[in-house]
């Protein structure tokens, strides 16, 4: 897979003396989806502005499908769509010629049939004449997309894409964003809602304090930082962990009725089996037991806390 | 050139225009026609002929730019800053435009719709007074040439304010009374001699001038000069925008 996306060593420092980014480097492949998370501030909008050409890099370099976005600028705008975190319309313009006024951007005719069809992927059909002023705040954030969308971009960045939305509307949008990248096109989004992330990202990339911590496959991700708990529902409480047991990673609920094991899949003693073995043989038994993961938030939030 | 986005952004701020009439239009004709029936019927058949010709026929080129460099300028301003206030501006950033399409889609706009206002304006002159039109090439010429200079003026303000406030500050407290005393209503012959001088350094005086010459072959000023400093105006306002676009001023962080 080929890269769409290609970061290098870029910098922002705004005129405030305020350092956005420092040294940003970051590929992204063509056809994933790639999420980029990281606490406020700490430089995703940025970044996004700066491929976008909103806003101006301090130095380094970005090509977006190999045009650089300085000295080829046109064609690389062309392959782009970007939807914004805010809510930035023309309350007093309709949907239809809002939509239409976009496409004119890049470039293009108005195309009926095209807007008709990504009209009526985000049920925005029937509100083609209504003024965007009329529109709920999530029809607005669909509207937002539909503009990115309309003149068939190949990257698309969506800013926190269902900030403020509700579940029926964000599930939409997910599913959106999957028909999309089977179409071909490279979803780069920034959020705050980690199980987004979860839920759609190939790659996700974490950002603090302007430097990229790491980017890692989801999946990698989940399985190199991700801890895994077994909980054991014990018949009798224990008043404390046995000897015999001190060379595994346990936890006593305070009661002393719930026994945890926590271990992660690079653990070479990672197998429960012989936990449970070991368990048995301390003469301690059990009704009940489960197991959970650490979920991608989890490790978001220890990766971010872990460094300055 | 990506006309598209020049004609996107040209038939979006017309459609404005067409959404806002009454400020755009009906407003300063109307405000024009008030002005006819003060200064030419009532105070003006009290006032001599000026240079020979009937006060209130003499007034109306100065009426026409007053109303045409009043527009021209809240168009252009109001139509860039809009975008900027309301945060759409990203679209038109990050679209493959270049600033001098966006310049000629704006300040297009605006110019077009200042035109097609002095055009109304003197055909509602008309109504109240004769008109005369010697060179009428060089009226358009004078006509398109200054509103063209002003909507650039007007996107530069529209870049510059960082309020609604400062979009009213030049047109209101600059370009008004230099308007005024720029002979719309007067000869700036007719002034007293440090006056006179001091009036020569207010650039509405050759657009005044030249324009009133097009309409009776009389000028305050040589109306090659007039030609000569509506260029050099426009020249300045085409170099600030160019200097806007190269450095992201108030446009890009």
């Amino acid at each position: 897979m080929s890269d769409i996306v290609e970061i290098a060593g870029v910098s922002k420092t705004y005129a405030s003396g305020f350092t956005a980014l420092k040294g940003i480097d970051l590929t992204v492949r063509r056809g994933e989806i790639f999420a980029l998370l990281g606490p406020n501030g700490a430089g995703k909008t940025t970044l996004i502005g700066i491929v976008c050409g909103i806003v101006q890099a301090s130095s380094g370099t970005v090509r977006v499908d190999g045009h650089d976005i300085v000295s080829a600028w046109r064609k690389a705008r062309s392959l782009i769509g970007l939807v914004p975190q805010e809510l930035t319309t023309d309350a007093f313009e309709s949907v239809w010629n809002t939509v239409s006024f976009t496409r004119g951007l890049f470039g293009l005719r108005v195309d009926p049939a095209h807007l008709e069809s990504v009209l009526r992927a985000l049920s925005l059909w029937d509100k083609r004449d209504s003024r965007i002023m009329t529109l709920s705040g999530g029809m607005k954030r669909r509207l937002l997309i539909a503009k990115a969308l309309v003149h068939e971009p190949r990257v698309l960045f969506l800013d926190e894409p269902t900030a403020g939305v509700d579940v029926d509307l964000r599930h939409d949008m997910w599913q959106l964003v999957s028909r999309l990248r089977d179409e071909g096109v490279t979803v780069i989004l920034t959020t705050h809602y980690i199980e987004e992330a979860e839920e759609m990202a190939d790659r996700v990339g974490v950002i603090n304090n302007g430097e990229l911590v790491l980017v890692r496959d989801k999946a990698d991700l989940m399985r190199e930082f991700g801890t895994k708990r077994l909980s054991l529902r014990l018949r009798r409480p224990l008043a404390a962990v046995p000897e015999s047991l001190s060379a595994w990673r346990l936890e006593l609920s305070g009661d002393g009725g719930e026994l945890t094991y926590l271990y992660d899949a690079r653990d070479a003693r990672g197998g429960i089996g012989e936990f449970l073995e070991r368990v048995r043989a301390a003469g301690i038994e059990f009704t009940d037991l489960g197991t959970t993961e650490s979920s991608l938030e989890d490790i978001f939030v220890s990766l971010v806390r872990r460094r300055p | 050139m990506n006309l598209e986005a020049i004609g996107a952004i040209y038939k979006y701020e017309m459609a404005r225009a067409r959404r806002t009439v009454t400020q755009t239009i009906v407003s300063p004709v109307i405000s024009t026609s008030l002005y006819f029936v003060v200064f030419g019927a009532a105070i003006g058949s009290r006032i001599q002929s000026v240079g020979g010709v009937e006060y209130g026929s003499f007034i109306v080129p100065g009426l026409v730019m007053l109303s045409l460099l009043g527009q021209s300028i809240s168009n252009a301003s109001f139509g860039i800053y809009f975008p900027r206030f309301t945060g759409t501006i990203y679209e038109i950033l990050s679209a493959p435009v270049s600033p001098v399409e966006i310049v000629l889609g704006y300040a297009g706009a605006a110019a077009t719709k200042s035109v097609i206002l002095g055009v109304i304006i003197l055909l509602t002159a008309g109504l109240f007074v004769p008109l005369h039109f010697l060179h009428p090439v060089w009226m358009a010429a004078f006509l398109v040439l200054t509103a063209i200079t002003f909507s650039l003026v007007g996107f530069i303000i529209g870049i510059w304010a960082d309020g609604f406030e400062k979009l009213q500050i030049v047109p209101l407290l600059i370009v008004t009374p230099l308007t005024f005393l720029g002979g719309s209503f007067y000869s700036i012959n007719m002034l007293p001699r440090p006056w006179r001088t001091l009036a020569l350094f207010d650039p509405v005086v050759y657009l005044v001038s030249g324009f009133r010459w097009s309409f009776y072959g009389i000028a305050d000023v040589n109306v090659a000069v007039s030609l000569a400093m509506t260029a050099l105006f426009l020249a300045i306002s085409l170099a600030v925008v160019w200097w806007i676009f190269r450095t992201g001023y108030r446009l890009k962080t």
